[in-house]
C-alpha cells in the first residue's frame, strides 16, 4: 500500500477527525494513501460516509487499543 | 449573532407542547434513517456536516435565513460547527443540540398524570429519544418506581426535590429494548427491587418476586399496588394496578398496539400467553382503568404535555390490536408484523439478567436507535 501521510487524529472529537482528515486528503495526489488515527467513536461510521460521498475509497479500517486506524485511497 | 445552545430539555418541550420545530439533523444519512428525533409538529431535514463544511448552498436553498433551525448530530460537535457555518452565511436564528443525540436518547421528560387517593401523585417519565415510558409514584414521603431507564440520578434527584424516599423499584418485566435502572436503583437507595419469578431465572442478583399475591404499598397503605400476571411479550410479565384507577401494562398493552412475543426466541408459545392476556383476562378489569404503557410507538400516541394514555375500554374500540379475538387472525397479525429485533437486544437482556456489565459508553451504544417492541399493522 502506497501510504502517502499519517494523520494523527487522537484525542479530538467530531467534527475534527474529518474535518483534518479532509483537509489532508487535498494535498493528496489520486491514488495515494492517507493513513488516519483516531480516537472518537464516531470517526468509523463518518470516515466511511464521507469517503463514499466524495468518491474516495475507505481500503480498510482496525482497532488497536482504543485506537482506530483508516485507509483511505484518494479517488 | 452566534450560536444558541438549546438543551434537551427545552428541546423536549417544545415537542411536548407541539410547538412548530425545524430540525437539521447533519450526522451521516445511515444514522438518520435508523432513528431520528420525531414529533408531531417537527420538520427534519437530513444533511450530514461533511458536505456542508465547505460551503452551505446545499441547505441555503431549502431553508429561510430567519427560520429557527435547530442542528442536531450525535455529540453536539459538527451541530455547533454546522451552527457556526450558517451563522456566517447570515441564518439568523440558529440553535446547536447540546450533547446531541447521545443527550437526547438520555432525556426524561416526568409529565404528571394524576394526584392519588390519601395525597400521592403518579408520574409518567417520558423517554423521548427512545419511547420508553416509566413511572414514579410518591406518598406519605415513600416513592415506587416503575420499569426504570439506566438514568437513575433523574429519579433519584426528582424524589429528593419531593422529599420523598425510593423504597420500592419495580420492573414488570426483563427488558430487551432497554437497560433497567431497577437494580442499580434498588442498591443505591437501598430500597427493593421488584421482578417477576417467570423471567428471572437466569438473574445473578437478589430481588423480591413480583407475582399476583405481593401486595405492595406505598406511604402508609394509602396506595395500593396490585400485580396482575400478563404474560405474551415475556413468559412473566405482570402489569400494576395502582390506586385502583390506573393499569400499568408493561409491554403487553400500548395505546396504539399492542406488545410482541418473540423477543426471547418464543413468538409462538408466548403469542398464545398474549392472547390470552388481552382477551381473557384484561377483557375483565373495569373498562374505566386508564392504561399507562412501558412504550409507545408512534409520537401521535403523546397528548399535548407529552402524556401517554387511555381508557381501558377504549383501547378495546379502538386499538387494532385488540380487534382480532379470533385465534387464528390474531396469530397472523402477530408473526406477520414482526419488527426487526431491537438493536443490541441480547446484549441488553445479558445486562439486564446481571451476566454482563457494560461500562458507560457501552450502555449508550446499546440502547442507540430507535424502539422495536410494539406489533403494529
Amino acid at each position: 500500500m502506497n501510504i502517502a501521510k499519517v494523520l494523527d487524529a487522537k484525542g479530538v472529537a467530531c467534527p475534527m477527525p474529518l474535518v483534518k482528515t479532509k483537509k489532508a486528503m487535498k494535498e493528496l495526489r489520486a491514488g495515494e494513501v492517507l493513513e488516519i488515527h483516531a480516537t472518537d467513536n464516531g470517526a468509523k461510521s463518518d470516515l466511511t460516509a464521507w469517503a463514499k460521498s466524495s468518491g474516495h475509497d475507505l481500503i480498510d479500517s482496525d482497532e488497536d487499543g482504543g485506537v482506530f486506524k483508516f485507509w483511505i485511497q484518494k479517488g | 449573532m452566534a450560536v444558541e445552545i438549546i438543551d434537551s430539555d427545552a428541546l423536549a418541550k417544545k415537542i411536548i407542547n407541539k410547538s412548530d420545530t425545524f430540525i437539521l439533523d447533519v450526522r451521516n444519512t445511515e444514522e438518520f434513517e435508523d432513528w431520528k428525533i420525531e414529533g408531531e409538529h417537527v420538520q427534519i431535514m437530513n444533511e450530514p456536516y461533511f458536505n456542508l463544511l465547505d460551503d452551505v448552498s446545499a441547505i441555503e436553498e431549502k431553508i429561510s435565513k430567519n427560520q429557527e433551525v435547530i442542528v442536531v448530530c450525535a455529540k453536539g460537535g459538527s451541530s455547533q460547527l454546522v451552527g457556526e457555518l450558517l451563522d456566517d452565511a447570515g441564518f439568523t436564528n440558529v440553535f446547536s443540540l447540546e450533547g446531541g443525540m447521545k443527550a437526547w436518547s438520555e432525556h426524561l421528560e416526568p409529565v404528571k398524570i394524576a394526584d392519588l387517593k390519601g395525597g400521592g401523585e403518579l408520574f409518567q417519565f417520558v423517554r423521548l429519544g427512545k419511547g420508553c415510558l416509566s413511572y414514579f409514584i410518591s406518598s406519605e414521603g415513600e416513592a415506587a418506581v416503575i420499569d426504570p431507564s439506566r438514568m437513575i440520578d433523574v429519579y433519584q434527584k426528582f424524589a429528593e426535590e419531593r422529599n420523598v424516599q425510593i423504597t420500592h423499584i419495580i420492573d414488570t418485566h426483563l427488558h430487551a429494548d432497554h437497560i433497567s435502572g431497577g437494580k442499580s436503583l434498588a442498591d443505591e437507595v437501598n430500597g427493593t427491587y421488584y421482578l417477576p419469578p417467570g423471567d428471572a431465572t437466569d438473574v445473578t442478583y437478589r430481588f423480591e418476586a413480583l407475582e399476583e399475591r405481593s401486595q405492595i404499598q406505598v406511604g402508609s397503605a394509602t396506595v395500593n399496588v396490585q400485580p396482575i400476571y400478563s404474560p405474551g411479550h415475556t413468559p412473566g410479565s405482570t402489569s400494576l394496578i395502582i390506586d385502583e384507577a390506573y393499569l400499568l401494562t408493561g409491554d403487553i398493552l400500548f395505546v396504539a398496539s399492542i406488545g410482541r412475543p418473540d423477543l426471547a426466541g418464543k413468538a409462538d408459545a408466548w403469542a398464545v400467553d398474549l392472547q390470552e392476556t388481552l382477551f381473557q383476562r384484561f377483557i375483565r378489569l373495569p373498562e374505566e382503568l386508564l392504561v399507562l404503557p412501558a412504550h409507545y410507538a408512534f409520537v401521535k400516541e403523546l397528548k399535548t404535555g407529552g402524556e401517554v394514555s387511555a381508557p381501558l375500554g377504549k383501547l378495546y374500540e379502538k386499538n387494532p390490536g385488540l380487534q382480532l379475538e379470533d385465534e387464528r387472525e390474531f396469530r397472523r397479525m402477530l408473526t406477520e408484523n414482526l419488527p426487526q429485533q431491537p438493536n443490541a437486544y441480547d446484549k441488553i437482556r445479558q445486562t439486564n439478567m446481571g451476566k454482563f456489565v457494560p461500562d458507560h459508553q457501552e450502555k449508550n451504544d446499546m440502547e442507540l436507535g430507535p424502539n422495536r417492541c410494539a406489533i403494529h399493522e
